[in-house]
C-alpha cells in the first residue's frame, strides 16, 4: 500500500541524486473527481478490469454491424475498403502474406472490445452504445469461429475468451 | 595557406571515388582551394550578370507569419492514405530536399489514425489517474507555468522504410521510403513533476497514454522511462506544437518508435501493466518466420540513409560530389557514419556534423570525385553502444519479410552513367 512517507523518501532520493535544492513543486493540477475519471477512463485491461455493465451476443451483433461497420470492413468482415476482420488463420507462418486480422492475430479479446468502442464507426466514434459494443465484438468473436451466435459476451466472459494467437507474442529484446 | 593535394594524391579513402572526409573540414581559403583543385575542369560558361528587378524596386511588405520563398513549392509532404479515410495515414518529410538536422514544422511528418483533431487550447484538459495517490487534472495554463525543458529529438514511425522488407526494390525515392522521421527542438514540462505531485504507488510499472483525436490512440509505456525522460511537449522548434504533432500537447518519449508519442495528450493512467492496446498488439509489432511476433520494441534502431544524392536528384556533371545524409538512434548517440560507393565492397568514414546529440538526427558528409560511371552509393551508422546498421540481408535473414515495422537496414542508391540515382538491393 502507498504511504505518504514512501513519497518522501523517494523525493529526497531524487534531491540527493540530483544534487540540486530540493524545488517546491508548482503542485498546479486540480484533484480529479471519480465522475470526472470516470467520464474518461474507457481503457479495458487485458484482465478484463474497466469493461462495463451490459452485454450482448453474435446475434445481436449481426444487425449492428450491418448498419455501422460492414460499408468499410464487407461482408462477413471480409474487408474491402478497409481491414479484413475474419480469417487468416493460419497465415502467420511462413513465406505466404499474412492475414492479421482479430481472429487470426490479436492476442486479448478485451482489446477488440476496448478499440471499437474508443474508436468505431470511424465517422463517429464513442457513439455505440456499451451493449452495442459487446454485441458487435461477440459477432467478431462469431465470425472468426471462437464462439458460437448465442454466446453471452460481457464483462465476465470477455475476459476469459483465449484468442487464438494468444500465445504469439514475444517481448521484444535488443539482439534479437 | 595549406597546400592542396593535387590528382592523383587525391586523398582517395574508399574505392570508386570517397575521398578524405577532411576535404570537407577545411574551412575557409582552404576548402575553396580544395574544391577548386578537385573540380573536373571545364568551368560553367560565362554569363552576363545583370542588375534584376528586384535589386531595383522595393520588394514585397512584411507578412505576421512568414512563408517559404514561391521557388521552394516542391518541398513539401506527400501523403498516403488508406481508402475512405483522408485524415487517416500519413505525410513523409521530403529528406532529399532538406540539410542540416532540424525538420521544419510545416514538413515534420504527420501520422494520424482518425484526422487532425481541432482542439481548443483552453478546453482541452490533462487527467492523471489510476495508480496514484491524487488524481490530477492539468489546464494547458497550468502547465505553462511549469519549468520547461527541451531536446533536440528525431521522432520515427515504427513503419519507416517499411517498403524495403518487399521482395524487390520500390521504385520510390528518399522521402517515399525513409520520411516518416522528422527532427525538432521539443520544449514542455518533465512528466516525472506531473507524476511525482500525483503521487505514484509503488505497484505501479506502466502508464497508458491516450490521445483526443477521435481514435483515441493509446499506448502503454514502461514507468521507468516516463520517469526518466518523459515531456509533456507543449513547443516544437520554439512555437506551439502543430495541430498534426499533438497541439496543444503530446507524450514525447526520446527515441521510441512514433506512434508511442501520443499526441493530443488527454489521460494518462498509471497501470501495473500494459493495456494491451490495438496499436501495440494488432500493429507495430514485429511478425517473424515462425509465425510469433516481437512486442513493446520501444527504441528505433541505429539507422541512417543518404538523402543527396538520392532517386530524383539526377547527377548532371563527373566531379566533386558531397554525399550527404541523415543517421540517428534511439539508443544514444551516433559514434559514426560509413560511407561506401562501391555497394557496400569497401566503406570510409564519414564527417559527422557537431554537435551530434543523442537521438537526435546526425548530419554526415563525405567528399566523393563521381567519375561518371556506375556507383552503388550505401551508408552505415554505429550508434555509441557499438551497434552496427546491418545490411538488407542480415536484417532479413534475422526478421524475415513480413515484420513491417523497425526496418532499419542500410539503402542502397545506385547511381547509373546517366546520371539518374535509382532504389536497388546491393
Amino acid at each position: 500500500m502507498f504511504t505518504h512517507s514512501k513519497r518522501l523518501i523517494v523525493t529526497a532520493a531524487t534531491f540527493i541524486a540530483a544534487g540540486t535544492a530540493l524545488a517546491e513543486s508548482p503542485n498546479l493540477g486540480r484533484v480529479a473527481t471519480p465522475e470526472e475519471i470516470a467520464a474518461w477512463d474507457i481503457s479495458i485491461a487485458p484482465d478484463g478490469a474497466g469493461l462495463p455493465p451490459g452485454g450482448g451476443t453474435a446475434e445481436q451483433g449481426e444487425a449492428v454491424y450491418a448498419a455501422k461497420c460492414l460499408a468499410c470492413h464487407g461482408e462477413n468482415g471480409a474487408g474491402k475498403p478497409n481491414d479484413a476482420l475474419a480469417g487468416g488463420r493460419g497465415t502467420l507462418v511462413g513465406d505466404q502474406a499474412p492475414i492479421k486480422t482479430v481472429g487470426s492475430f490479436w492476442p486479448y479479446a478485451t482489446s477488440i472490445f476496448d478499440y471499437v468502442r474508443r474508436a468505431m464507426p470511424l465517422n463517429d466514434s464513442k457513439s455505440l452504445t456499451n451493449d452495442e459494443t459487446y454485441a458487435i465484438v461477440a459477432y467478431l468473436l462469431q465470425i472468426n469461429g471462437i464462439i458460437g451466435r448465442g454466446e453471452q459476451i460481457d464483462a465476465s466472459t470477455l475476459p476469459a475468451i483465449r484468442m487464438p494467437n494468444r500465445d504469439g507474442f514475444v517481448t521484444f529484446a535488443r539482439g534479437k | 595557406m595549406r597546400r592542396i593535394r593535387h590528382s592523383p594524391d587525391e586523398p582517395a579513402v574508399g574505392a570508386n571515388g570517397l575521398l578524405d572526409r577532411r576535404l570537407f573540414l577545411r574551412g575557409g581559403a582552404g576548402t575553396a582551394l580544395a574544391l577548386g583543385a578537385l573540380s573536373s575542369g571545364s568551368p560553367a560558361k560565362a554569363e552576363m550578370l545583370k542588375v534584376e528587378p528586384w535589386m531595383k524596386e522595393p520588394g514585397s511588405p512584411f507578412v505576421g507569419y512568414g512563408q517559404p520563398s514561391r521557388f521552394e513549392d516542391k518541398v513539401v509532404r506527400v501523403a498516403t492514405n488508406p481508402p475512405n479515410a483522408p485524415g487517416t495515414g500519413a505525410t513523409r518529410t521530403p529528406l532529399h530536399r532538406l540539410s542540416g538536422t532540424i525538420t521544419p514544422n510545416g514538413l515534420h511528418f504527420e501520422r494520424s489514425h482518425s484526422g487532425i483533431p481541432d482542439i481548443d487550447p483552453n478546453v482541452h484538459r490533462l487527467l492523471i489517474h489510476g495508480l496514484v495517490k491524487r488524481p490530477l487534472v492539468f489546464t494547458l495554463a497550468a502547465l505553462s507555468r511549469y519549468p520547461m525543458e527541451s531536446c533536440i529529438t528525431f521522432i520515427e514511425c515504427g513503419g519507416n522504410g517499411l517498403q524495403l522488407f518487399q521482395k524487390d526494390p520500390a521504385p520510390l525515392n528518399a522521402q517515399a521510403l525513409h520520411g516518416l522521421i522528422s527532427c525538432a527542438e521539443w520544449t514542455g514540462v518533465k512528466l516525472s513533476t506531473l507524476l511525482d505531485e500525483a503521487g505514484v504507488a509503488p505497484t505501479a510499472t506502466w502508464i497508458l497514454a491516450e490521445g483526443a483525436d477521435a481514435a483515441g490512440m493509446s499506448r502503454s509505456v514502461p514507468l521507468a522511462k516516463v520517469m526518466n525522460d518523459a515531456l509533456i511537449a507543449l513547443y516544437q522548434n520554439g512555437e506551439r506544437i502543430r495541430p498534426s504533432n499533438g497541439y496543444p500537447m503530446r507524450l514525447l518519449l526520446p527515441g521510441y518508435e512514433g506512434n508511442a508519442n501520443v499526441k493530443w495528450l488527454r489521460r494518462i493512467k498509471v497501470t501495473d501493466g500494459p493495456t494491451m492496446t490495438k496499436d501495440e498488439t494488432s500493429k507495430y509489432t514485429m511478425l517473424l518466420p515462425d509465425g510469433t511476433s516481437l512486442q513493446f520494441a520501444f527504441p528505433m534502431e541505429a539507422k541512417s540513409v543518404i538523402s543527396q544524392p538520392s532517386p530524383g536528384l539526377t547527377m548532371t556533371q563527373p566531379g566533386l560530389h558531397d554525399i550527404s545524409g541523415l543517421a540517428w538512434s534511439g539508443y544514444g548517440k551516433i559514434a559514426k557514419v560509413e560511407v561506401s560507393a562501391d555497394g557496400g565492397k569497401s566503406w570510409a568514414p564519414a564527417a559527422l556534423q557537431q554537435p551530434v546529440l543523442s537521438m537526435a538526427l546526425t548530419r554526415f558528409h563525405m567528399a566523393w570525385r563521381w567519375s561518371g560511371g556506375p556507383a552503388i552509393l550505401q551508408s552505415r551508422a554505429t550508434d555509441e553502444t557499438g551497434y552496427v546498421q546491418p545490411s538488407r540481408n542480415e536484417l532479413i535473414t534475422k526478421r524475415g519479410t513480413k515484420a513491417f515495422f523497425h526496418f532499419n537496414a542500410v539503402t542502397s542508391w545506385g547511381v547509373a552513367e546517366t546520371g539518374e540515382v535509382k532504389h536497388v538491393y546491393a
